[in-house]
């Protein structure tokens, strides 16, 4: 705001006008509350009075054998629901694009919109919708199976702690594969057609012209797609929550950092709630996805190569 | 278009990838949808069947409008998804408009530090917000999920924006300048009508996780006045766990509405995601 020439720059009032109500919400909603989050899990709270006791937290958090069996275990899971959506919502939804961006595709519209319907439904829809698909009860999985000559497949996946995760992590995919879908097309329509064109005159078609022309001209959308998969899977709770239940069952198996926040902060059934505790859980949280996003930031966008056309 | 970039075997090939996951994709909410309208014998019977006169029964809808009032909680869900994605729209255009147009002293960090709620989730501080919302006697008010989803939806809002109001020519803004019009006229008659492909594509990434959310409206606002569909149909499941009737009609209710609103607005949301990424 300060230029060196007052008389012919005077105080440009509407830039703070237009900034105003942004930087407020944001800084009294957001900014604070996760500062005070940070502060909270450096205290103890003794007979209603909040003592300061440093890093204590976290040491118990991680070491104490009465917490770290927890968070480890949830950790380990959240990593393992993370890997299952990358490993199999992005190449599907990729594929999906692949196949809607082909040249004078019919019905194109309807697919789109279909495909994108689950993304649209509500956790609690999605975890109800297949816990009753896959109760052993009611019998349509089975029955679907036993239509292929699979029956002896089945088994209540959702109540296996073998099973339960990996399960809920492709419900997850099955809900959300319209996001990577929806961005990869829109990368791939922009793609301009002399570049396939030149690509089909150097006899580059099909496939090959996927693998080689294309992928590369849609990592760094598929980068964005990755660090978004990654920040949503490490806050994720509800899909968790309705489905198993805020212990997160069979036996914890299906426990990831959300839910275990909740359970630490607000308490379950026997256990109390802690407060400090809770923002302990919530800074160590904080701190991974911080640590996802450098290593995203520095270590593979600055190699994604930028093509301008 | 060159005539080597189809062929027959090919085609049909795509069809049936998408085909079949277009079957993935709805098959769980067509079995919920048709058994909710079936007879208790019917809907255990023969899942996959489609009620017939013999097996139609309506009795699940009649048990959940009879007990819970879901006619409100769609009420509160709609205020709360509307009038978030207003301020985040009008906020995060305001913001972004004087980040991409002004060049002042700070712009780079404010631009940073408005960029940082992009990789830190709210979530985490539920804590504090819980505490503030207490002191306040926000608890239990739509205005409490209202200010939280704001601030959760500015930072991206902000940032997808910012990147499009660059591309608008000044030229353009200048013309309006000589013309004698308040950067604030400038703002709202020029550049808006501009964005309006951007404003779009942030519409769907901001409403669906506010629509959908269960966190914010568990822990700020559970009052039975203040419920919003999601936690709704997530409590009014919980009481009717052996009731199928009740359950599958409940779940029903919660996607029809959402389906039908998607389905009329479903072509101005793919153009806007679209049009959105490709600039």
């Amino acid at each position: 705001m300060a230029e060196p020439t007052p008389e012919r720059r005077p105080v440009r009032w509407h830039i703070a006008v237009f900034l105003a109500p942004a930087v407020i919400v944001y800084t009294l909603v957001m900014i604070l509350p996760l500062a005070g989050t940070l502060d909270l899990a450096l205290y103890r709270t003794v007979d209603k009075a909040q003592h300061f006791v440093g890093i204590a937290n976290f040491s118990k958090l991680f070491g104490d054998p009465n917490w770290s069996g927890h968070f480890w275990n949830a950790l380990g899971n959240n990593f393992w629901f993370f890997i299952v959506n990358m490993a199999v919502q992005n190449p599907i939804g990729i594929a999906l694009a692949a196949l809607l961006s082909s040249p004078r595709l019919r019905m194109k519209t309807f697919y789109r919109t279909a495909i994108f319907i689950p993304t649209i439904l509500s956790f609690v829809i999605v975890g109800f919708v297949w816990k009753l698909i896959l109760s052993p009860l009611w019998g349509i999985a089975p029955d679907l199976l036993k239509m292929v000559g699979l029956r002896h497949w089945f088994a209540p996946w959702l109540g296996d702690p073998h099973y339960a995760l990996t399960t809920v992590a492709l419900i997850s995919v099955w809900q959300f594969v319209g996001i990577p879908m929806m961005l990869i097309y829109a990368a791939l329509l922009s793609i301009p057609d002399e570049v396939i064109e030149a690509a089909e005159m150097d006899g580059v078609t099909g496939m090959s012209q996927f693998w080689k022309i294309k992928l590369p001209l849609i990592l760094p959308s598929i980068g964005i797609i990755s660090i978004l998969t990654f920040v949503g899977n490490f806050n994720a709770f509800d899909l968790i929550y309705v489905a198993q239940g805020a212990l997160a069952g069979p036996d914890y198996s299906t426990d990831i950092l959300g839910t275990f926040l909740y359970r630490t902060f607000f308490g379950f059934q026997l256990q109390l709630g802690d407060p400090n505790m809770g923002a302990t859980i919530a800074t160590a949280m904080f701190g991974i996805i911080l640590v996802g996003v450098c290593i995203y930031l520095f270590g593979i966008q600055r190699r994604l190569r930028r093509y301008q056309f | 278009m060159s005539q080597a970039r189809t062929s027959i075997p090919r085609s049909v090939a795509a069809h049936a990838v998408l085909l079949t996951y277009t079957v993935i994709a709805l098959f769980p909410v067509f079995v919920i949808v048709i058994n909710s309208m079936k007879s208790r014998r019917a809907i255990f019977g023969h899942p996959l069947a489609l009620p017939s006169t013999k097996t139609f029964d309506l009795i699940g809808f009649r048990t959940v409008l009879q007990q819970g009032d879901f006619l409100l909680y769609f009420q509160n869900s709609l205020i709360v998804t509307v009038v978030s994605l207003f301020f985040v729209l009008l906020f995060g255009a305001m913001a972004a408009f004087a980040l991409s147009e002004y060049r002042f002293k700070g712009n780079m960090l404010m631009g940073l530090y408005l960029a940082l709620g992009i990789m830190i989730p709210i979530r985490l501080g539920t804590v504090a917000i819980l505490q503030m919302m207490a002191a306040t006697h926000l608890v239990n008010t739509l205005l409490a999920l209202i200010l939280v989803y704001t601030a959760q939806g500015l930072p991206l809002a902000t940032f997808i924006l910012s990147e499009f109001m660059k591309s608008i020519s000044d030229d353009l803004k200048n013309a309006g300048r000589i013309d004698g019009l308040s950067e604030y006229r400038i703002f709202f008659t020029l550049v808006l009508p501009l964005v309006r492909p951007a404003m779009a594509t942030v519409a769907v990434f901001t409403m669906i996780p506010i629509w959908n959310d269960l966190w914010f409206p568990l822990i700020l606002a559970p009052a039975e006045a203040t419920k919003t569909v999601t936690l709704g149909a997530q409590m009014f499941i919980g009481q009717f766990v052996t009731d199928w009737n009740a359950v599958l009609a409940s779940l029903s209710l919660a996607i029809l509405p959402v389906l039908v609103l998607y389905l009329v607005f479903s072509r101005q949301l793919i153009r806007g995601i679209t049009a959105g990424a490709v600039k």
